[in-house]
């Protein structure tokens, strides 16, 4: 634990807002308010702060189908997110996009993406402008278990490595693809799969902030440096359904309270961080407290945000010149 | 007659021709679902909308096959599965997700058999769901009939109603062509009465679900019942229109369309998809071209707008064409001749 009482602060806060933005919507979406398809990141918190904490605003990444909480990690404003869920002429995309498509390119965020392995190349052609830049940014790529097995990811990890582009690419393997365990889809496994691209691959414990990120310090460090790029394995779960309104049928009744009840993330790090008398368990449930009260700001002017006319629907296909 | 919801009628369909073919086989992500987890339980989806249920516990893992996320793959497998002599019945979930696999489709499957001299049989059967309504935004949500509709060798099924959906599911599986077989999602749940027994819905048959004098009204998929609501609110005002369901849009059962046009001379054309190279351009263009001394009005296309779907709830009613605007532009045909 080498960071500063201040960086782990802000991780712990990052990864509590993350955590009450889903489960707030867990409440949520059975409501009726919130339509479409809503993919929750609740039980891998530490993944997307573990590495959005080495990026800087130089930095892109990509997210997939389960993007609220890569797009807070990255700096996404929570208010704007949730307006955007609930489909606000004001939301971060002017409620077009919702849940799936949430992007903020002024923050390096290429987007959430509907399409399961679209992602990847997208953030190879990142890695090529921030290669031509010269300027040390990265590209990040995070990848589902299930979206490894796409054609499209191996044709981006063998292009990045032909290219030797700073780029990283993050599996998570959170145990299932859809209704599916990860270990069924996945012919041999992940780690040998990446390996035989030649790049370095870090393993990391998905539950645990610090693992994460220390992985991908040295993952970061290796792109800034222009050795090309590699990859972090990060194994966590999910603790809701593959879409809000799944019956999980696939999945053992006490699964995910086990996982809750012995390695959760925010439940780790606070346990390591009160343990090394970093900070009280007061200060961190004040964090909590702010985070919470934030989270119901965000809904109840959610709730209450200007929907989207004819207008939004008709504008912006294309430029306007 | 049997009252069922479109999804069952479908996966009646999949169930008797298993059973009457083991060449049949079912494949796609989920199709049966459970495989790796936890609970121990297989069939733990049954097909992401419910339609592949209980084939997997019936039919075996040799013939429901579970595939990783791999579009391309999927469909190139269809592919050889049937030119080797198969019957693959390959689930793409959201027909949005073509784009992942439109190789194996539309310079594979659908070239085959005029490529290698006709020689090849291709009798892949490409399920998938379309269309708006979840609000499920802009990659889950499109209409994309028209792209395919447009590849010769390709035959295309959009199906209104359960009656429909098992007899042209059964006619695509037994059909040594490539058959691209729409679902709207809107529709899945929605009853209707299907007959007893075996039956086929041939390919290139329109359905007259209305007869009028004034207007003829095509429309396909979802729109049928859309186009029907506003038939029926105008039949009581003494406007009568002929509706017609197209059921498959490639073939394309041109003749009842200008049969009909002859009879009344105007023509509106309902379309969920976007309107350029729109299903509703092509009837309109058979009205202009074929059908052109029938008209006595401009052709009225309902469509989307040119853009793509959107997600909010308000966007997403103002992108689907109407009942109402439905009404409107008959009116607008009846107005303007
Ligand atoms: C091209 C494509 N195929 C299939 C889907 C449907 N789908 C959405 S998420 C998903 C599973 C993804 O699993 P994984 O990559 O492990 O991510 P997780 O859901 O676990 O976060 C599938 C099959 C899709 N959206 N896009
Ligand atoms: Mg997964």
């Amino acid at each position: 634990m080498q960071q500063s009482p201040d960086q782990i602060r802000r991780a712990y806060r990052q990864m509590r807002l993350i955590r009450e933005f889903e489960e707030r919507l867990h409440i949520e979406n059975p409501k009726g308010e919130i339509a479409g398809f809503t993919h929750l990141y609740s039980g891998q918190e530490a993944i997307a702060v573990g590495v959005c904490e080495t990026l800087g605003d130089n930095d892109y990444i990509i997210s997939t189908h389960r993007g609220h909480g890569h797009c807070l990690a990255k700096g996404c404003d929570p208010r704007d997110m949730m307006h955007e869920i609930y489909g606000r002429a004001d939301g971060l995309c002017k409620g077009r996009g919702g849940s799936m498509h949430i992007a903020d390119l002024t923050k390096g965020m290429l987007g959430a993406n509907g399409i399961v392995g679209a992602g990847q190349p997208i953030a190879v052609g990142a890695a090529v402008a921030c290669k031509a830049r010269k300027d040390g940014s990265i590209s990040v790529s995070f990848t589902g278990d299930g979206a490894s097995n796409q054609g499209t990811v191996f044709e981006a990890m063998n292009m990045a490595v032909v290219l030797k582009l700073p780029k990283l690419f993050v599996f998570e393997d959170n145990g299932y693809s859809e209704h599916t365990g990860s270990s069924y889809g996945i012919g041999g496994d992940l780690k040998t799969r990446i390996e035989g691209f030649g790049i370095p691959v870090w393993e990391a414990d998905g539950f645990d902030y610090f693992s994460v990120y220390e992985a991908t310090e040295k993952a970061g460090a290796h792109a800034r440096a222009g050795k090309g790029p590699s990859a972090i394995l990060a194994t966590a779960t999910r603790y809701f359904g593959h879409f809000e309104g799944d019956p999980q049928n696939y999945r053992a009744k006490d699964e995910v309270q086990n996982f809750r009840d012995t390695v959760d993330a925010l439940k780790q790090i606070r346990e390591k961080v009160t343990g090394a008398g970093i900070f009280t368990n007061e200060e961190l449930d004040a964090i909590d407290a702010e985070v919470l009260a934030l989270i119901d700001d965000c809904v109840e002017s959610a709730r209450s945000g200007p929907t989207p006319d004819a207008d939004v629907l008709m504008s912006d296909v294309y430029i306007d010149y | 007659m049997t009252v069922m919801t479109m999804r069952d009628a479908l996966n009646e369909a999949l169930f008797e021709e298993m059973e009457r073919d083991d060449k049949v086989i079912v494949m796609g992500e989920d199709v049966s679902g459970g495989a790796g987890g936890t609970s121990g339980s297989r069939d733990a989806a049954g097909g992401v909308f419910g339609v592949t249920k209980g084939l997997l516990p019936k039919f075996g893992e040799d013939r429901v096959i579970d595939t990783p996320i791999s579009e391309s793959a999927i469909v190139g497998l269809a592919n050889g599965a049937a030119l080797a002599g198969m019957r693959p019945v390959a689930e793409l979930m959201f027909a949005d997700f073509v784009g992942v696999a439109f190789d194996q489709i539309f310079n594979q499957m659908a070239k085959f058999r005029y490529m290698f001299g006709g020689k090849a049989k291709t009798p892949v059967v490409l399920r998938m769901a379309m269309g708006a309504g979840m609000n499920a935004a802009a990659q889950h949500s499109q209409t994309i009939y028209p792209i395919l509709s447009a590849i010769p060798g390709l035959k295309v099924c959009v199906p209104s109603c359960p009656a429909d959906a098992k007899g042209l599911l059964k006619q695509a599986i037994r059909d040594d062509d490539p058959v691209i077989f729409f679902e709207h999602k809107a529709l899945y749940a929605r009853k209707g009465e299907v007959p007893e027994g075996e039956y086929l819905t041939p390919f290139g048959e329109a359905a007259l679900l209305r007869e009028g004098r004034d207007v003829t009204v095509v429309a396909l998929a979802r729109m049928v019942t859309f186009a029907t609501k506003a038939v029926d609110k105008l039949a009581e005002e003494g406007i009568t229109c002929d509706l017609i369901d197209l059921r498959t849009t490639s073939p394309l059962d041109e003749d009842t369309v200008l049969e009909s046009l002859s009879q009344t001379g105007r023509l509106v054309v309902v379309d969920e998809s976007n309107p350029m190279c729109s299903i509703a351009s092509e009837i309109a263009g058979l009205a202009a071209t074929r059908g052109f001394a029938d008209l006595v009005a401009p052709v009225q296309k309902v469509t989307a707008p040119h853009t793509p779907v959107p997600f909010a709830r308000e966007l997403e009613r103002m992108y689907v064409p109407s009942p109402a605007q439905i009404e409107a532009a008959i009116r607008a045909t009846l107005r303007d001749g």
